[in-house]
């Protein structure tokens, strides 16, 4: 087998998106499934903006009112009031539709994304999955999948509200005042440079810090699968005193990224309340004078210069726009970063979708026939006849399975078979042996390929299995594999997924063939058992049986068997076979087994060495080369 | 989700989290309280703004007059206005100190705790016998140590840092508010419930509707996770569209839940927003009001600065509101993680001197139960007696007992009654590490580290010199193999040891146990993947061992044949105990294994 990756190091990195824009635009594309609800949506984010901002604006038009000295209109100013709280209604209104439709539209995308997912991985080549572990491909669907979500229900929201409530204040102040206004660019060019600052250190340490913790975290793996054999060996002191150096180091850089992190909120927040005093300060001394009040600026430069001024209520107003400009403007770039961060998630998901599948040039399918005068027809019934159709000719599947010179290779580089030939004659039983990695395994993941070979041919019933439908040819293929799987839900439906049409009495019928239904009608609910995650409820050896099984219900032309009973004892196994026995009949099987005990009464036994067959033979003959297989059998040589 | 109820229920709460603020107590309390002025100071700046505003602006002299404004040496209004800005400027710059200084300090504490936390679970683990292992799995370990204890990190950080902070903030709002104008603050009243019961109300049905939405959501990534482990069977039984229309089924219905689950919350904000912008209008209705009146005390900055408290009042109160939210999410890594605490340790290692002198064992009428359940026992009425230096062979099916016949010797498992003697005394008598040092047990599911041969050596014995892992990995017939590598005994072996493979781990764990110098040497199934002549060779380095007593137990009667005695197990019990040619004579099920593994060699 492929080398798998290591679980921590390669997931989540704190990795940003390296196309951040493109990534974005595509994922735009999504929300196709509701153009409406986000052209609607976007029109209430505008609203939304506008209309808040401008109701801050009315405080202008509030403060005049109030100031004149000759007792205040009080009509006009109930009528300005009345139009900031219908503003204010708005505002409200529209906050709830954003919400709401950008909820519609996110939930929507997601479905849409994560149903092309998992549609994508059920058609790509297996050798994608050598590659990966479990916890990442599970990735894509958590963390990944999370991340865009709330890049799309919130961030992206955010942004746009931010972004468009900024260009709304600038707006809206430049009718307040020259010198609001040039304190507040000096505000935004500050928030924007101490954000970028800390940033930056904050992106360096968190990396530190996402090292540190793959270490650790690394090290917890790997003891806590080893914990017996800490126990056995007490090795209890040891393990704490790593740990220890390890966690000792990881809490000073985390501590370290953590303070960039948890620093922004303050630092934002505070240099707001610092130009807010600046500009109320200032505003102040360059109040323009208000009628029959003293003006601090008399006989000064800027008495010269109107412009220079401040109206009173323009102030008091532009003193509620600085908080919101410093908070925007904070908001953007720490969205920013969050939504690059999201943004890889959608990569990560974007790279999966665009893998190439499974080629299946095959055109060559699969159909039930029966005999009739003229020779084959094509049928619907059950006769325990199939034949492949190509065009409209029909060749009967007998079960010849031919290798020519076949040539094999996981990476490229390492050769895992080379020049293999080999016939199984219809009806037969072929067996492999040889050491792990010899590529015994590889030979029949090449039969129903699971992998394309390099070199080479390999013919069904003389035809190229590359011209075969890929469904067609795993159809006719039965499988028990190495690593027994079975889903959760009943024994029954477990055996089912052998042949999803078969009764309830065809399904006991396999059970008993594989010698499983005594041990699966003494299960608690007998059939109706629940399997948990995995089958982890039952052995190991209990499992290979239901796999059996399984297999034996799907009633195939062609049986592969990768250790199929490697995990049941040889009592036990001289029990079933009798029923194996009865599987293999009239079927052409290829068979994979650690035990010779197993193979030894198969048409023929090919000795595989380093993706090499080097002796071939039935067991007697075998035996009288004297060879690899001779050695094996005497315990003189090593099976690992 | 969202309950404050569950925090009454009883349980361990808090209680194994507590030790853990230990070293980190100062950042702990420095934190809340360094937020607390840093709000203070915050709260003070509106003052001064309507102080600047109705003083400077407006030339009120009774603002000028107020409080210890009064008391600053000025002599004009130009003179007032720098003083009362530098007051302002230096509450922002005082404030920012607080700031950062708590964001620090609150680093430092979350992460400290982190560390203790973390370091205590670890710790905790590690004591744990077999039996509590096989309570957790090996991933729900790790999670509860890495995943756990970062969500708990984040929510110590968030109390330290907004638990005092937010409360004080509405407090100090409300008394400046009052301060200014105690009649307008009356609309705060009106306005904080208003807040809170849709928050509340929307907690409160919330709740269901989430947890059926994290069902449906583990649900759905459960079926992922099962396609994705089966994926060979999936394509072998061609069933790719069975699982694509499953899949679709469940991810329709996801989209369902999570729509109806959080539309709620889609009003949470808006109702928020309008409640404040609702006090906005109406303080200023009353407040200009208030201000024309003749003689009025109010001036336009003091209901800028009410407007102003108000939305830090009610911006403070949204975030208590969240507490719940945010304190029921870490809810279950809690849970968790005193699950893991609480785990009962049953065996501990008793103070005790006593030494392992000889390797002889005697099981007296042992009963075992992995259920702790008298009527289902794992082994039933064990009597055996092993002399130091024997070598015994045991053989049985799978699930017949064997494996755990032998973990009652070095006490990984605790007997449920009569007693297992190892010297003469019973196995509790000694204390674990004297125990399990003079017992040494390769497991059957072995395990080698990431690290080199050389450190993996180590593990049997740290002080061991080269001499003594060459010797010892000459007896297990690895020296030969390792030697072989570029690297010697330097050669990193990859997590799990998978740079080697199987035949050579056993030999590799082997000579691991050996370098223990054990009185009494188990090996359960540990030859399994190594050709037989090796497995002869390593039998025969062992016999050398003859002070040692050595436990073995196999598949292969070949590999025990010769043993001073052999215990065939069934169903938990022995069923017979001879040597080889004993049971040849009398045990039907040895003959049978016999037969069913020697005949082709017969035959050949």
């Amino acid at each position: 087998m492929p080398p798998r990756g290591s679980s921590f190091n390669s997931k989540m990195g704190g990795r940003r998106a390296e196309k951040p824009l493109k990534t974005l635009l595509r994922l735009f594309r999504y929300f196709k499934h509701c153009t409406g609800l986000l052209i609607v949506a976007v029109l209430a984010i505008l609203a939304y903006s506008l209309a808040s901002n401008f109701a801050v604006f009315k405080t202008q038009d509030l403060v005049k009112t109030l100031e004149t000295s000759l007792g205040a209109d009080m009509a006009k100013y109930t009528g300005v009031l009345i139009g900031m709280a219908i503003l204010y209604a708005i505002a409200s209104f529209t906050n709830f539709l954003l919400n709401r439709l950008m909820l519609s539209c996110s939930a929507r995308v997601m479905c849409a994304l994560r149903k092309e997912m998992f549609e994508k991985m059920q058609s790509l080549p297996i050798a994608f999955f050598d590659g990966r572990t479990h916890g990442e491909l599970m990735s894509y669907y958590t963390n990944d999948t999370e991340a865009v979500n709330e890049l799309l229900h919130h961030s992206i929201t955010q942004m746009l509200i931010s972004v468009t409530s900024l260009a709304f204040i600038f707006g809206l102040m430049s009718a307040l005042s020259v010198p609001v206004i040039f304190i507040m660019i000096c505000m935004g060019l500050t928030v924007f440079y101490v954000m970028r600052g800390v940033t930056k250190q904050s992106r360096k340490n968190f990396k530190k810090q996402q090292r540190e913790l793959a270490g650790l975290n690394g090290y917890i793996e790997e003891m806590m699968e080893g914990q017996k054999v800490v126990k056995v060996f007490t090795h209890e002191e040891e393990a704490r005193a790593n740990f220890k150096v390890h966690n000792d180091e990881l809490c000073k850089v985390a501590t370290d990224a953590n303070t960039f992190a948890s620093i922004v909120g303050p630092l934002m927040n505070n240099i707001s309340h610092i130009f807010y005093a600046i500009t109320c300060t200032v505003g102040v001394l360059l109040a323009a004078p208000v009628e029959g009040k003293p003006f601090l600026m008399e006989g000064t430069f800027f008495a010269e210069h109107p412009l220079l001024l401040v109206e009173s209520s323009k102030l008091v107003t532009s003193l509620q726009f600085v908080r919101q400009v410093s908070n925007r403007i904070s908001q953007i770039s720490q969205q920013f970063n969050s939504i690059l961060l999201a943004l890889a998630g959608a990569e990560r998901i974007f790279a999966l979708v665009d893998t190439p599948a499974e080629i299946d040039e095959g055109d060559v399918t699969l159909v039930r026939v029966e005999e009739t005068d003229g020779g084959l027809a094509e049928t619907d019934r059950r006769t325990g006849l199939w034949a492949w159709k190509r065009g409209d000719e029909l060749i009967p599947l007998r079960g010849e399975v031919r290798f020519n010179d076949v040539d094999f290779s996981y990476d490229g580089k390492k050769q895992v078979l080379s020049d293999v030939t080999l016939y199984a004659h219809p009806g037969q039983k072929i067996a492999f042996v040889g050491s792990t990695g010899a590529g015994k395994t590889t030979i029949t993941n090449l039969i129903n390929r699971f992998y394309d070979i390099a070199d080479g041919t390999i013919t069904y019933d003389g035809i190229p299995i590359r011209e075969i439908k890929k469904s067609a040819l795993r159809s006719s293929l039965g499988m028990v594999l190495q690593d027994t799987h079975l889903f959760s839900g009943t024994v029954m439906e477990n055996i089912r997924y052998g042949r999803l049409d078969a009764t309830d009495a065809e399904c006991v019928e396999a059970a008993k063939i594989a010698n499983a239904d005594f041990f699966i009608s003494h299960l608690p609910d007998g059939y109706q058992t629940q399997l948990v995650a995995d089958g982890a409820n039952l052995s190991q050896g209990q499992r290979q049986l239901i796999a059996i099984a399984r297999a034996a219900v799907s009633d195939p032309p062609v049986l592969i068997l990768d250790e199929a009973t490697s995990s049941i004892d040889t009592r036990t196994e001289k029990h079933i076979e009798k029923g194996m026995d009865a599987l293999m009949k009239d079927r052409t099987v290829f068979v994979i087994a650690h035990r010779l005990s197993t193979v030894r009464n198969s048409d023929c036994i090919m000795v595989l060495e380093h993706g090499r067959i080097i002796e071939r033979g039935d067991h007697e003959a075998l035996l009288a080369q004297r060879g690899k297989y001779y050695e094996l059998c005497m315990g003189k040589s090593e099976l690992s | 989700m969202f309950s404050m109820k569950d925090k009454k229920k009883k349980g361990p709460g808090i209680r194994y989290l507590k030790p853990c603020v230990k070293g980190y107590v100062a950042p702990s309390v420095m934190t809340p309280v360094l937020m607390v002025f840093e709000v203070a100071l915050e709260t003070v700046i509106p003052l001064l703004m309507a102080a600047l505003v109705d003083g400077g602006l407006y030339h009120k002299e009774e603002y000028q007059l107020q409080g210890f404004l009064s008391r600053l040496p000025y002599s004009n209004d130009f003179q007032f206005v720098l003083w009362a800005g530098g007051l302002m400027v230096l509450a922002a710059l005082l404030s920012l100190l607080c700031g950062a200084f708590g964001a620090r300090t609150s680093a430092v504490a979350s992460m400290g705790f982190a560390k203790n936390l973390r370091e205590r679970i670890f710790d905790k683990i590690l004591q744990f016998s077999f039996k509590n292992t096989d309570r957790f799995q090996t991933s729900s370990l790790v999670i509860r140590a890495t995943t756990d204890v970062n969500s708990m990190q984040n929510t110590y950080q968030m109390v330290l840092r907004m638990m005092f902070r937010a409360p004080f903030q509405m407090i100090f709002a409300s008394i400046m508010a009052f301060r200014i104008h105690a009649r307008l603050s009356l609309v705060f009243v009106v306005a904080l419930p208003l807040v809170m019961t849709p928050m509340l109300l929307f907690m409160f049905v919330g709740r269901k509707r989430f947890k059926l939405m994290f069902k449906k959501l583990d649900t759905m990534n459960g079926a992922v996770q099962e396609n994705l482990i089966g994926t060979r069977v999936v394509r072998s039984f061609v069933r790719g569209d069975y699982e694509n229309d499953k899949f679709r089924e469940s991810a329709d219905d996801l989209m369902r839940t999570q729509i109806y689950a959080q539309k709620l919350f889609s009003l949470a904000s808006p109702i928020q927003l309008a409640i404040m912008w609702g006090a906005t209008v109406l303080l200023w209705l009353w407040g200009g009001r208030i201000v024309t009146a003749p003689g009025s005390t109010l001036g336009i900055g003091d209901l800028s600065a009410l407007i102003g408290y108000s939305t830090q009042v009610i911006g403070a109160l949204q975030m208590v509101s969240m507490f719940p939210m945010m304190l029921s999410r870490t809810r279950a890594s809690l849970d968790r993680i005193n699950e893991v605490f609480e785990e009962k340790i049953d065996i501990d290692s008793p103070e005790s001197d006593l030494a392992l002198e000889n390797g002889g064992i005697e099981f007296d009428h042992v009963n075992f139960s992995y259920s702790g359940n008298p009527d289902v026992l794992n082994l039933k009425d064990i009597n055996l007696c092993i002399l130091p230096g024997q070598t015994v062979g045991i053989i049985g099916g799978t699930g017949e007992g064997k494996s755990t016949l032998v973990q009652m010797i070095p006490r990984l498992y605790d007997v449920l009654s009569g007693s297992v003697r190892v010297s003469g005394h019973d196995v509790r008598e000694y204390g674990l590490k004297t125990l399990r040092d003079g017992v040494s047990m390769v497991l059957q599911k072995n395990l080698l580290f990431s690290g080199s041969i050389r450190e993996n050596m180590r593990w049997g014995n740290p002080d061991a010199t080269d001499e003594e892992i060459r010797e010892a990995c000459r007896i297990a017939c690895a020296d030969e193999f390792v030697t072989g590598f570029p690297d010697g005994y330097d050669t990193d072996l990859g997590q799990g040891g998978c740079n080697v493979s199987g035949g050579q781990k056993q030999r590799l764990c082997i000579a691991r146990a050996l370098l223990k110098k054990p009185k009494i040497l188990i090996l359960d199934d540990s030859t399994s993947a190594v050709d037989t002549a090796t497995e002869a060779r390593i039998r025969d380095g062992l016999r050398s061992l003859t002070d040692m007593t050595k436990i073995i137990i196999a598949q292969r009667i070949g590999s025990i044949m010769n043993a001073d005695q052999i215990v065939v197990m069934e169903r938990g019990s022995i069923s017979d105990v001879g040597t080889h040619d004993e049971l040849m004579r009398r045990s039907l099920i040895y003959r049978e294994v016999y037969e069913s593994q020697v005949r082709e060699e017969a035959n050949a």
